[in-house]
């Protein structure tokens, strides 16, 4: 192990270079162009031996770490914001097909307007798209969320690709002290992948990605429906064997709760929990609850967690247009609608295109909205909003 | 019955595309006259299924898997393929 002080995206290259892809696609795409930048000098350098494919774009990129993948090899790409849009056919394909492909996407707003900030619009635009989606709060979670994320994906009883979510700039372009494991550390932890259901053996030929007639179609879908609910376990598994070794844990993996035994609660997911946790050190009526694994959504953990609440804020970087609330309030909702007696819950949606959320903000609304119930609020990005 | 499927749907058995037999789908069916048929083969030639055989007769479609598109009606140059309408 060694400990550096480097940007977010570098640390998310040494990660990536430590897992050994046989395959590189990338495309570079603001906030995450570093990460290509940074592993194709490794390649440069004689570091890191991999075939890094510069491709013509994101759903070239997407589509050679499927073809990669459906060889047998690790696969690895990065982008945000439209890279992610424009990927969108070929990440339900790479589910569907159970190749265990990881993602690193540095979360971007979407257009239009045009903006290379950060929300979360992108990827939650891909929440049922069958691919994991894990969110980090620092770099240090992203490095060991990387290596984690190979190791799920290529689980036996996972076999489904794995997305890892880092704030575009917030963590992207920031310097932070990292903890970088050793080869050998992370050879230990991550074996060969060694796939049995889907490789290329001339001797023994396949078929991968057929047609499939209705009924077919419909129990492959059942079987990766099952796939996903299943992983929850794998996930969680695998973060308490990374602690175990690395001495790092991210609450139990799926959910990181942070004085969450008060009365109110705030639910998020990303870097801003990072501000919230400074906020809930201040205060003694509000605790945190961080979604860390989105998809699969971890239900039972999470209504564990809200149960016996008086107040539950989700605080979400994007909007289900047509809805008017975020995404992960209406499954908030879902989960509490389980509970005997329901806390009051509220939704604000801030940080869109990169608005700063601040610890003011943080505040004003929790005070705002501690008796409410039903409201959702959006934010425009003024500091003392 | 439920449907037994493989992790991502892979085939283990290539060319098992015989096994399903889309003749089903057909709502005209070509026949062929032999009285009039040459053996020239370019019927064999253009069928996208490729399941026409030259036999002792004449050209012979497998219809367990001719699809009625007529493609072969309209090349073979001796008027020796009818369209007719499916009357399964
Ligand atoms: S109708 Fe079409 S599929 Fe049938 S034999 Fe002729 S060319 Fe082939
Ligand atoms: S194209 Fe016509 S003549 Fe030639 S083989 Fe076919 S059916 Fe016979």
């Amino acid at each position: 192990m060694t400990t550096r002080v480097i940007e977010g995206s570098q640390a998310a290259a040494h990660a990536v270079a430590l897992c050994k892809p046989k395959v590189c696609a990338m495309y570079p795409i603001t906030p995450s162009t570093h990460i290509p930048e940074e592993l194709s000098k490794f390649v440069a350098d004689g570091k890191f031996d991999t075939s890094f494919i510069r491709v013509e774009s994101e759903f070239a990129a997407m589509s050679a770490c499927v073809g990669a993948s459906a060889t047998g090899v690790r696969a690895f790409t990065a982008t945000a914001s439209q890279g992610v849009a424009l990927m969108h056919e070929v990440l339900y394909a790479a589910a569907g097909m159970r190749l265990p492909i990881v993602m690193v996407v540095a979360n971007r707003a979407l257009s239009a307007p045009i903006n290379i900030w950060n929300d979360h619009q992108d990827t939650i635009a891909e929440r049922d798209s069958g691919w994991l989606q894990l969110f980090c709060e620092t770099n240090q979670e992203v490095v060991d969320t990387i290596i984690q994320a190979y190791r799920i994906a290529e689980d036996e009883r996972v076999l489904l690709p794995v997305m890892v979510n880092m704030d575009g700039f917030t963590l992207t372009h920031t310097y932070e002290k990292v903890d970088i494991p050793s080869q050998e550390e992370v050879d230990a932890f991550l074996p060969e992948y060694n796939p049995k259901h889907a490789y290329l053996d001339p001797e023994r030929p396949v078929t991968q990605g057929p047609f499939a007639f209705p009924k077919p179609y419909a129990a492959l879908r059942i079987a990766l429906n099952e796939a996903v609910n299943n992983s929850k376990d794998v996930v969680k598994e695998i973060h308490d064997k990374y602690a175990e070794k690395f001495g790092r844990r991210y609450g139990n993996g799926l959910i990181e709760e942070y004085k969450n035994d008060r009365p109110i609660s705030i639910v998020a997911m990303g870097s801003v929990c990072g501000t919230i946790k400074g906020v809930v050190d201040q205060r003694d009526d509000v605790g945190l609850l961080r979604v860390r694994c989105y998809r699969p959504f971890p239900k039972e953990e999470i209504k564990k967690a809200l149960e016996g609440k008086e107040t539950v804020i989700v605080f979400e970087k994007n909007v289900a247009l047509g809805m008017n609330s975020g995404a992960m309030y209406s499954e908030i909702k879902d989960v509490l609608y389980e509970l005997e007696k329901r806390p009051k819950i509220n939704n604000v949606i801030g940080g869109l295109g990169g608005t700063d959320v601040t610890m003011q903000n943080i505040n004003n609304f929790v005070d705002r909205l501690k008796e409410a119930d039903g409201k959702v609020e959006l934010l425009r990005g003024d500091p003392n909003e | 019955m439920t449907e037994e499927v493989t992790t991502g749907g892979v085939i283990y058995e290539p060319g098992n595309s015989a096994k399903t037999k889309t003749g089903g789908w057909r709502t005209f069916r070509p026949n062929f006259i032999h009285d009039k048929c040459k053996k020239c083969g370019i019927c064999v030639k253009f069928c996208p299924e490729g399941i026409i055989e030259i036999k002792e007769e004449g050209a012979v479609a497998d219809m367990d898997y001719c699809k009625g598109c007529g493609i072969c009606v309209k090349v073979c140059p001796f008027q020796a393929i009818e369209m007719e309408v499916e009357k399964k």
